[in-house]
């Protein structure tokens, strides 16, 4: 019932016939010009490295101040939790809400779900609830916005500047880390961990 | 316009969950996908009606986020209300012209991008247009992809409020101008993941039936390899 060597086009519908890249291609769909696939840019161990990597530099963006202000003698710091507790206490709950989910739990989530899959693929093993973390990691990509959060950091500084004395510190750093890392984990396609688990599957069987 | 093999003339179907190519059953519309058990449909389901739904309520949105004042600030005597574009025209005051660039364009022009283009986008397929086909699914690929930037000024106003707490000194508050924004980006989003642009290039293939009723019989025949280009 699956044709594994065809590939749609998820955006025009149109059909094609796979065939092997080498490194750095991506095959486009000649109607429509979307990507349809490319070659494969991480192997499993540099996916699961990627992620690791950016584990350390969530803890990091999460543990310490994002920035400091001072003002007429007085100085304020906070860190992202801090941030997300003033403004649930504030008027605007729901944006704290909103800033909790998108900054801090669905990209955990990601992570800690690309850390368990990784980590059980590359030893040649399909890990139990495989399926219901993939579709998981899918919905949850659109929503994960540490890259904005990232870039709204870097204006809220700038806004501050001729207000006050602002000095961006460690936490700035860390989420500076994290886009980074993430960028390129999340340029990996899904659908070669489902090629890999099919693999698994079929050299199992 | 050159045509390229369709799956829905093959019977074929791709699974949204995990982008496997599968042959539907002739009989049963709603199979499920064999690799990842996500089941399987032609189209998303009610994507126009959903994808109006989202982007009225978004427009409607709209208004409120721009007219209401998203933030107040207080410094010592001086307090004032900001709006969106008041913000954008501030940064451009004090002479940060790149911020200001990137702020209006997060802000204010690709919600404006997004809600005209989407409306556009479901009108045309609902009218079955042929028209530029091409342009309009690249258009559609860039909304989707921009969408969530435009929470910037959202996440700009959430740090604002934490690290400028000075008591009688200086202080940020939110207003409900905010909350809106973020609805409407919310909105907007749901809006471009609910459209399907398949759903244009249909209008294109079912004018051409006759030609591909032809070739059912033997799909390999017509499918050619995608052309690899570099990036």
């Amino acid at each position: 019932m699956a044709e594994a060597n065809w590939v749609i086009c998820k955006f025009c519908d149109s059909v094609y016939q796979r065939t092997a890249l080498a490194r750095c291609e991506i095959a486009r769909c000649s109607q429509c010009g979307a990507e349809l696939y490319h070659a494969r840019r991480a192997s499993i161990d540099a996916m699961l490295a990627l992620t690791i990597g950016s584990l350390f530099a969530f803890v990091i963006a999460n543990l310490f101040p994002i920035a400091s202000l001072e003002a007429q003698g007085r100085s304020n710091e906070a860190n992202l939790w801090q941030v997300i507790i003033d403004s649930l206490d504030s008027s605007a709950a729901p944006i704290g809400a909103l800033a909790a989910m998108t900054v801090f739990f669905f990209p955990l989530t990601q992570l800690c779900l690309f850390a368990y899959v990784l980590s059980a693929l590359r030893m040649d093993h399909i890990p139990p609830g495989f399926r219901l973390v993939m579709h998981t990691l899918r919905q949850m990509h659109p929503w994960a916005m540490v890259e904005v959060f990232m870039l709204g950091v870097l204006v809220a500084v700038v806004k501050l500047k001729d207000v006050a004395s602002v000095t961006p510190l460690n936490g700035t750093w860390g989420f500076a880390a994290l886009t980074l890392l993430l960028t390129l984990l999340n340029s990996c396609h899904l659908s070669e961990l489902w090629d890999r688990a099919d693999r698994i599957k079929s050299a199992s069987a | 316009m050159n045509k390229q093999p369709r799956a829905a003339d093959f019977g074929l179907v791709v699974c949204e969950g995990c982008d496997l190519a599968v042959r539907q059953p002739r009989n049963n519309e709603e199979g499920f996908c064999p690799r990842c058990d996500e089941p399987l449909r032609r189209r998303k389901r009610d994507s126009l009606t959903r994808s109006w739904a989202f982007l009225i309520s978004a427009a409607l949105l709209y208004i409120p986020a721009n007219m209401l004042p998203i933030m107040h600030t207080q410094q010592l005597l001086d307090r004032y209300d900001s709006t969106i574009l008041s913000g954008v025209v501030l940064l451009w005051h004090n002479g940060v012209y790149d911020l200001a660039i990137i702020v209006f364009t997060a802000s204010i022009f690709v919600p404006i991008l997004k809600i005209v283009s989407l409306a556009i986008l479901l009108i045309a397929t609902q009218r079955g247009s042929h028209w530029r086909l091409r342009e309009r699914t690249q258009i559609y690929r860039i909304i989707d992809y921009v969408g969530h930037w435009s929470m910037l000024d959202v996440f700009v106003v959430v740090l604002l409020i934490s690290l400028v707490q000075f008591g009688g000194l200086a202080l940020v508050q939110p207003l409900p101008g905010v909350m809106a924004f973020g609805g409407v980006v919310v909105l907007t989003m749901l809006a471009s993941m609910s459209f399907d642009p398949r759903l244009m290039w249909d209008a294109h293939a079912n004018a051409n039936t006759e030609t591909h009723s032809a070739t059912d019989a033997a799909p390999e025949a017509n499918i050619q390899t995608a052309a690899a280009a570099k990036p």
